[in-house]
C-alpha cells in the first residue's frame, strides 16, 4: 500500500494529540478486556458447561439433603447413562478468609462425570488407595502452595466428626487441571466413603445433590420431569434442571453483573468515540488546504475519503490491538483480586467482540471527517488558506 | 479546426455573495498555443486565480466552454477531471503548498502515487525532477528546513514530475525576494524553452511578466493586450 507512509505521516502531524488519542483508546481496550474477563468470571463458566448434565437437588433448596439410595434408582431410569452425587462441605482452611469450595465426591465417578477436570491416571489410583486422600484444582493448589503429599486440615463449619471433633485432615493425592481456560480449578474434593464413615451418625447416608448424565440433551426436560415425578410425594422431593440453568440461577443471585458491565462499556466506548472523533475532525479541518492540494494533483474525491478513513483505521487498530494485547497479557497473569474471581481469563469470543469494536470505532470516528474531506471543493479550500 | 492547446470560449463566472452578484469573468475568450509562456496580469480581485482554476479544471464556469488538448472540461465527471489533471496539468502556487509532514522527495512523489509506476521508477522520476530544479541535495529535507525559493522549486518539481504539457502558476514569485524570484523565473523560462512546456503564469510583477512571450491583462472580466502601462 503505497499510500501508507502518507497516512502515517499525517497522523504524526500533531504528535501530542495523536499520542493522547492513542492512549485513551489503548486504556479503553484494556478496560474492555478486564470487563470481559470479570463478566465471564461472574458467569461461573456457564457457557462451557456440557448440555448433557442435569442437576437433581432437594425441591426446597440446595441445603436440604437427599438419601444416598437415590443413586441406584436414578441409574435405572431410561435415558440416564451415568449418575454420581456430591455434598457441600463448606469448611475452613486455617482462616475463614481462605475461601475455596470443598466437595465430598465419589472419586472415580466424579472425574468421569467431569471430563474437563484433567487428573493424571496414577494420581487417581493413589487417591483410591488412600481413604483420607484429597484432590485439589490447580488454581487453589497454586494459591496455597499445596503439593502432593501435603497434609491439609479442614475445619468443618456445620459438619461434625462422630468423635465430637470438627477438623478433618486430608493428604493431597492429586492436582487436577482444566481442559479449557474457563474450567473451574478451585475445587478441593475428597472421598464420600471416608466422610460418611467419620461424620456424626444422624447425617449418615445423606448427600447434597446428584449429577445425571443423559444420552440425549434434547430429552433433558422430559427426563427431568420424569425423575421429579418419580420422587414426588416422598419425604425427599426433588427438583431437576440442566447444569447450565442451575449455574445461571446461581450466577443471577450475585446480581445482574452483565448489565452493569455492558453499561460501563457503553459509556467507555462512547467516550473514546468522542475523543477520537474529535481528533479526526480537528485534524481534517486543519488540513483542508492540504486535501485541496492533493485533489489539485489529481487525487480523486474517493481516494481522499479513503485516506482519511485510513488514518482513523490506523489510529484505532494500532491503539486498540495494543490495548487488547496488553489486556490479554495482564489477564493471563491471573485473578487480580487474589481469589474472589477464580475463573479469570480472557474469553476468546470476546476478542472477536473487541476487534469489531475497533473497526466500529475506526468507522464512526473517521466517516464524517472523511466525507467532509471528500466533499471539499478545491477552489474554495485553496482560497480560504 | 483550431489547434491551440488551451481554448477558453465565451466563459462566464458568476459568484453570489448573499444577494450580491459578482461577474468575475464576463464572456472571456483566450487561446494559448502549445509551447507558449503566457503572463496574466491584472489588479487584485480581477479574476486571475478564477481563470487559472477554470483552465486547470479545479472549478467549473457558469457558462462557456474550456478545451485543453483534446478534452472539453465541461464534459468530464469530477473523477475523470481528477485523473485528467493528474496526467496533463502541473500547478504551482504562490505559497508552494507543500505537505509539511513529507520530505521534499515525498512531496514530489505524490502525483506519481496515482500512476502505475513501481517504487524504483517513481524514485527515478523524482530524482530527475529534483535535478531539473537543482535541489538533488535537498531531497531528504522537510519544507520547514528549506528557504522560500527552495520550497517553490520543490513545488515546481512536483508539478513537473508527471511530465504534463501545461503548467499553471499562480503568482509563483509573489512570496519571494528578488534573487529567489529571478531564479524561479529562470527555471520557468528554461522549462518553456528547453522542455517545451506550455506555461500560464499569473503575476503582479512587471519584471516577471517581461520574461513571458506574451502578456495579457485581465480587467473587468475581460482580457486586453499588454499596452505598456
Ligand atoms: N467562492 C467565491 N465566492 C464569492 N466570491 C468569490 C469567490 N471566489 C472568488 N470570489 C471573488 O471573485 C473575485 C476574483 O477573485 P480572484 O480570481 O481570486 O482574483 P485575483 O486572483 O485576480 O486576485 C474577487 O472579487 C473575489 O472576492
Ligand atoms: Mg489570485
Amino acid at each position: 500500500m503505497k499510500f501508507l507512509p502518507l497516512i502515517l505521516r499525517s497522523l504524526l502531524r500533531k504528535k501530542t494529540r495523536t499520542v493522547f488519542t492513542i492512549l485513551s483508546i489503548f486504556v479503553a481496550f484494556i478496560l474492555f478486556g478486564y470487563l470481559a474477563a470479570i463478566d465471564s468470571a461472574f458467569g461461573l463458566g456457564v457457557d462451557l458447561v456440557g448440555e448433557d448434565r442435569l442437576i437433581l437437588q432437594h425441591k426446597v433448596s440446595l441445603v436440604q439433603l437427599l438419601p444416598e439410595s437415590y443413586l441406584r434408582r436414578l441409574e435405572a431410569v431410561d435415558g440416564i447413562i451415568f449418575v454420581t452425587h456430591c455434598t457441600w462441605f463448606g469448611g475452613v482452611y486455617r482462616d475463614p478468609k481462605n475461601y475455596f469450595p470443598q466437595l465430598v465426591v465419589q472419586p472415580e465417578r466424579y472425574f468421569k462425570m467431569y471430563p474437563e477436570f484433567l487428573l493424571p491416571e496414577e494420581q487417581l489410583s493413589a487417591w483410591l488407595e488412600d481413604r483420607t486422600g484429597a484432590v485439589v484444582g490447580r488454581a487453589t493448589a497454586q494459591r496455597y502452595g499445596f503439593k502432593i503429599g501435603d497434609r491439609v486440615p479442614i475445619q468443618g463449619t456445620f459438619w461434625r466428626l462422630a468423635d465430637g471433633g470438627s477438623t478433618w485432615e486430608f493428604t493431597i493425592r492429586g492436582i487436577y487441571d482444566g481442559a479449557e481456560d474457563g474450567t473451574d480449578t478451585t475445587q478441593f474434593v475428597f472421598r464420600y466413603d471416608y466422610f460418611d464413615e467419620t461424620r456424626v451418625a444422624s447425617a449418615k447416608g445423606l448427600v447434597g445433590w446428584y449429577m445425571l448424565r443423559i444420552r440425549d440433551p434434547e430429552r433433558a426436560p422430559e427426563i427431568a420431569a420424569k425423575v421429579d415425578a418419580m420422587f414426588a410425594n416422598s419425604f425427599y422431593e426433588t427438583k431437576t434442571t440442566t447444569e447450565k440453568a442451575f449455574l445461571r440461577g446461581f450466577a443471577n443471585q450475585i446480581g445482574n453483573i452483565g448489565a452493569i458491565l455492558t453499561a460501563v462499556l457503553a459509556a467507555v466506548f462512547f467516550t473514546i468515540l468522542l475523543v477520537s472523533g474529535n481528533t479526526m475532525a480537528q485534524s481534517v479541518r486543519e488540513r483542508s488546504s492540504e486535501f485541496a492540494v492533493l485533489k489539485t494533483l489529481g487525487f480523486s474525491d474517493g481516494l481522499v475519503l479513503l485516506l482519511v478513513l485510513g488514518e482513523s483505521f490506523a489510529l484505532s487498530v494500532f491503539a486498540g490491538l495494543a490495548g487488547l494485547a496488553t489486556a490479554w497479557y495482564l489477564i493471563s497473569l491471573g485473578d487480580p483480586t487474589g481469589g474472589v474471581l477464580p475463573i479469570f481469563y480472557f474469553p476468546p469470543e470476546k476478542l472477536v467482540t473487541g476487534l469489531s469494536f475497533i473497526i466500529l470505532l475506526a468507522l464512526l470516528s473517521g466517516l464524517f471527517p472523511a466525507i467532509q474531506a471528500m466533499r471539499l471543493r478545491i477552489a474554495d479550500a485553496l482560497r480560504r488558506s | 479546426m483550431n489547434d491551440a492547446l488551451v481554448q477558453v470560449r465565451e466563459v462566464h463566472k458568476v459568484y453570489h455573495r448573499g444577494s450580491e452578484r459578482i461577474d468575475v469573468l464576463d464572456g472571456l475568450s483566450l487561446e494559448v498555443p502549445e509551447g507558449e509562456f503566457l503572463a496574466l496580469m491584472g489588479p487584485s480581485g480581477s479574476g486571475k486565480t478564477t481563470l487559472l482554476n477554470l483552465i486547470g479544471g479545479l472549478d467549473t464556469p457558469s457558462a462557456g466552454e474550456i478545451v485543453v488538448g483534446r478534452s472539453s472540461l465541461g464534459t468530464l465527471s469530477s473523477a475523470s477531471l481528477a485523473s485528467w489533471r493528474a496526467g496533463h496539468v502541473g500547478f504551482i502556487f504562490q505559497f508552494y503548498n507543500l505537505l509539511p509532514v513529507l520530505s521534499a522527495e515525498a512531496n514530489v512523489e505524490l502525483p506519481l502515487l496515482l500512476t502505475r509506476l513501481g517504487r524504483s521508477d517513481r524514485r527515478q522520476r523524482v530524482a530527475t525532477a529534483l535535478e531539473i530544479v537543482g535541489l538533488s541535495d535537498r531531497a531528504k529535507h522537510y519544507p520547514r528546513q528549506l528557504s522560500g525559493g527552495q520550497e517553490q522549486r520543490v513545488g515546481i518539481a512536483r508539478a513537473l514530475v508527471t511530465d504534463p504539457t501545461l503548467l499553471l502558476c499562480d503568482e509563483p514569485t509573489g512570496d519571494l525576494d528578488r534573487v529567489s524570484a529571478e531564479e524561479i523565473l529562470d527555471l520557468l523560462e528554461e522549462l518553456s524553452r528547453e522542455h517545451g512546456k506550455t506555461i500560464i503564469m499569473v503575476t503582479h510583477d512587471p519584471a516577471a511578466a517581461a520574461r513571458a512571450s506574451r502578456v495579457l491583462h485581465l480587467d473587468k472580466g475581460r482580457l486586453s493586450r499588454e499596452s505598456g502601462t
